[in-house]
């Protein structure tokens, strides 16, 4: 499969504080991409970047096959972004700022223009200085949506959206994946990027520390595990790969490696299960698990327990 | 209706030092200029007419002149030498004043609400009425401060100590009147634009009536002095009998118009205003496809009203031309006003520097219109329209364009006003075409000043004020620097310093090529460094 993005080692200084440092991504064509961290990662920066609106000091970049440092206005016709922060012409109307992003990115498709005015539930006759929040993330969102283009790049787009309008986002994402386009979602929130995202990227102070597809990423941490026994249970704690054990009578509860659930299912087996639930990590403890590595002195264990 | 009890004025003290905090550099950078402005121009008067007679004379060549006196008002008492100092800064300086006050009011108050800041004020254990009281508070205080300043150097420059605390009262006064203007027009509308914009135009109507009023023979209307506020500052006549009870009209008309806008800021909502915004049309008009046409919906309203102001200046200045020469009798007299202009002709030397004032203005505009690259770019309206197909180049050019081109568009209005004036009145058509190409002469000193705005755009975004440091520095050496008898260097740093003087002066096309060259130069470098730079 093509790639659509290909960033390495990409490095921005600002000053003596290095927004990004070494970050690597690769957004293949056709797929939903989840770009994740917590705020500062350099989320934005990125994606600056991606756009040719900064430079990067170091590393490489490539968009839709070209330089976005040289080629911008020419690589920007075949994609579509919408900002995290949304800031309108406040004598414009929303109807008119729709209609000039989408014509200066090379034309607008008047009848997806106004179904999606429809979902959305946007009144285009307002002033924009007049919006909301959450009404001016709708105005560049319709703008980017009714365009035919590859591309699309989104900075946590739905941050000012009630959760009605938010599944109508999602909804618009997958038929846009459907069609073939390849989406760039940055994000914190990460529901969202379970629900929507084939792939995630998951960065921390400037780098990438994990990518991959959710499934991959899961194998590379601990899935829950409750169980009702019909005994009480003895050396469950001496298997490898079990953490977090808490017995209470026959009831146990613990984490598990992905290679030591074998060994657990087993062992529960030979004691006689009543019930178990099994859970496979959520994105969430994923990302609390990467994000305690960096606390100094912290259990990683102690994080991913807490659901 | 909230009630008036203390607690809706609650927070206004920490409001207040918030604004001292944010203003720690306009404020005081604002009181040295006013306070030099007026040491300045005490002292340069104060050596030129030693003698009584000497005053009396060029108090006789002004107030003969109703050119001069709707300019800058009548001479009361031909004796004075503080009056025939101040002359021009008792109204025109109490005019910026007024300015400064609408500046300071605006931007602590509806500013604040459009951005949003003021909400996140709003939530915290603030009053209903602090902030607006806080941000009249800050103006308020910043003009007792630079009248009472002002008023010391006056006294320091060796001017009389009752006309000097008159004066600096005059522009205290006037300072409070328009800064409650500006709070009233501050709760009308939800844009902080169109806030400076309604200041703006009562400022330029009261400074319109108080030079009808001033220029108005015994028969005429009089009374159109006493109807504006910059009127009354002329009338207390600082070092002409100062007459304390004028200051007493500020009083009600203050009170009045803060009272009125307390009134309003209780009855509406935050964020709204009291006219209220009109839905639009819900798709964009076909011409709605480019920077260029962004740029023309950005700029139109702006351009339009400098356009209606400059076509006025032109017809006015063009009107009271003739006047000038017939009422000069006194060779001191003619001195005094061809040291104003050029050479030759009375009429062409006042029309001349009243061209070179309009150039002044021109500028103004030009730096408004390129310093909109600035604020498009810091209120995030550049990213979205840099993500789509719209290069860097071509953006930056589609508002260059209205700076450019805006300030031609605004000297010809000024000389075809000019010139249709005077040919209504001398039915020589000639001169509309005259004065047209003499008010297009300014045009290179303009471009100057715009290139200033965009070098610095580019090569250090965060001056953005560079271009009005620029333009201030240049008017006060052209206006001030021979009296100070600063070195010719320092003099021809002033582009307006090389501009011929026309109508009466030869035409010289050298000094107006290199002044366009020297233009072309900074935007190139202003583009070329925007291009390379990074954006936010």
């Amino acid at each position: 499969m093509d790639s659509v993005v290909v960033v390495s080692g990409l490095v921005k200084a600002y000053g003596s504080t290095r927004a990004l440092d070494g970050l690597d991504l690769t957004v293949s064509s056709g797929e939903v991409h989840g770009f994740l961290g917590p705020n500062g990662a350099g989320k934005t920066t990125t994606l600056r970047i991606l756009l040719g609106l900064l430079r990067a000091d170091a590393g490489s970049v490539s968009v839709l096959g070209g330089d976005p440092w040289r080629e911008a206005p020419a690589l920007h016709r075949r994609l579509a972004y919408v900002p995290g922060d949304v800031s309108l012409w406040p004598n414009l109307t929303g109807g008119e700022v729709i209609d000039l992003l989408g014509r200066l990115r090379g034309g607008i498709d008047p009848r997806r223009r106004s179904e999606l005015l429809e979902s959305f539930d946007l009144d285009p006759t307002k002033k924009a200085r007049a919006y909301s929040k959450g009404n001016r993330q709708k105005v560049a969102l319709i703008a980017a949506l009714a365009s035919d283009v590859e591309l699309f790049i989104f900075d946590e787009p739905t941050s000012g959206l009630d959760p009605l309008k938010e599944n109508v986002f999602r909804e618009c994402v997958r038929a846009q994946r459907r069609n073939g386009k390849t989406v760039l979602l940055s994000s914190h929130i990460l529901s969202e990027a379970e629900a929507l995202c084939d792939r995630v990227s998951i960065i921390r102070e400037g780098r990438t520390v994990e990518t991959g597809t959710l499934t991959e990423l899961r194998h590379l941490t601990r899935t829950s595990v409750t169980a009702e026994l019909t005994a009480v249970p003895d050396g469950l704690s001496s298997i490898p790969g079990v953490h977090e054990l808490v017995v209470d009578a026959t009831r146990i509860a613990c984490q598990v490696d992905a290679e030591a659930l074998n060994g657990l299912l087993a062992y529960l087996a030979r004691a006689g299960v009543r019930s178990l639930v099994s859970q496979p990590p959520t994105l969430e403890q994923l990302f609390l698990r990467q994000y305690s590595r960096s606390q100094p002195g912290s259990d990683a264990a102690r994080d991913t327990s807490t659901r | 209706m909230s009630s008036t009890s203390s607690a809706s004025f609650q927070g206004t003290r920490p409001l207040v030092r918030l604004a001292l905090r944010r203003d720690r550099v306009i404020v005081p950078a604002s009181l040295a200029v006013f306070i030099a402005l007026a040491a300045s121009s005490a002292t340069a008067t104060i050596g030129l007419y030693p003698t009584v007679a000497s005053r009396v004379q060029a108090a006789a060549a002004i107030n003969n002149a109703p050119a001069l006196v709707a300019l800058y008002g009548r001479l009361y008492d031909p004796t004075s030498i503080g009056e025939l100092a101040m002359l021009k800064t008792i109204s025109f300086g109490a005019a910026m004043v007024a300015v400064l006050a609408m500046v300071l009011t605006v931007r602590h108050t509806r500013t604040e609400e459009e951005a949003g800041r003021l909400e996140l004020i709003g939530a915290a254990a603030v009053g209903r009425r602090a902030p607006l009281t806080a941000a009249l508070g800050l103006a308020a205080g910043t003009v007792l401060v630079l009248g009472l300043l002002s008023a010391a150097a006056l006294v320091a420059s060796g001017l009389p100590l009752a006309g000097s605390v008159a004066f600096g009262l005059s522009w205290t006064a006037t300072g409070c009147a328009f800064a409650a203007v500006a709070a009233l027009a501050a709760q009308l509308t939800t844009s902080a634009r169109t806030a400076n914009a309604i200041t703006g135009a009562t400022i330029g109507a009261a400074y319109l009536l108080r030079a009808v009023g001033d220029a108005a023979g015994h028969a005429g209307p009089q009374w159109a002095s006493w109807v504006s506020p910059l009127g009354w500052a002329q009338q207390i006549r600082p070092f002409a009998g100062n007459r304390w009870w004028v200051l007493a009209l500020f009083v009600p008309f203050t009170i009045a118009t803060a009272g009125a806008a307390f009134a309003l800021n209780a009855r509406r909502d935050a964020g709204a205003g009291m006219l209220a915004d009109r839905p639009g049309p819900a798709t964009a008009a076909a011409h709605l496809r480019s920077p260029v046409a962004l740029a023309w919906r950005l700029h139109r309203g702006l351009l339009a009203a400098w356009a209606a102001a400059f076509v006025v200046l032109g017809l006015v200045l063009g009107g009271i031309a003739s006047n000038v020469g017939s009422f000069l009798t006194s060779p001191q007299a003619r001195d005094l006003i061809t040291r104003l202009g050029g050479l030759h002709g009375l009429t062409d030397a006042f029309i001349a520097a009243e061209l070179g004032f309009a150039g002044v203005l021109a500028s103004a505009y030009g730096i408004q219109a390129a310093g909109r690259l600035r604020s498009e770019e810091t209120a995030d309206h550049l990213e979205p329209l840099l993500a789509t197909a719209t290069g860097r180049v071509a953006w930056a050019c589609s508002h260059l364009a209205f700076a450019l081109l805006g300030t031609v568009a605004l000297l010809t209005a000024t000389g075809l006003g000019a010139g249709v004036a005077r040919m209504a009145q001398t039915g020589d058509a000639a001169a509309v075409g005259q004065l047209v190409v003499s008010a297009l002469a300014q045009v290179p000193a303009t471009w100057v000043l715009t290139g200033i705005v965009v070098a610095a755009f580019g090569v250090a975004p965060r001056l953005s004020a560079a271009g009005w440091v620029a333009l201030v520095a240049f008017v006060l050496i052209g206006e001030f620097g021979s009296v100070l008898r600063l070195a010719q260097p320092i003099l021809d740093l002033s582009p307006f310093a090389h501009i011929p003087k026309l109508p009466g002066s030869k035409f010289a096309p050298a000094p107006l090529v290199w002044l366009t060259l020297l233009a072309a130069g900074l935007t190139v470098i202003g583009l070329v460094t925007f291009r390379r730079r990074d954006i936010g």
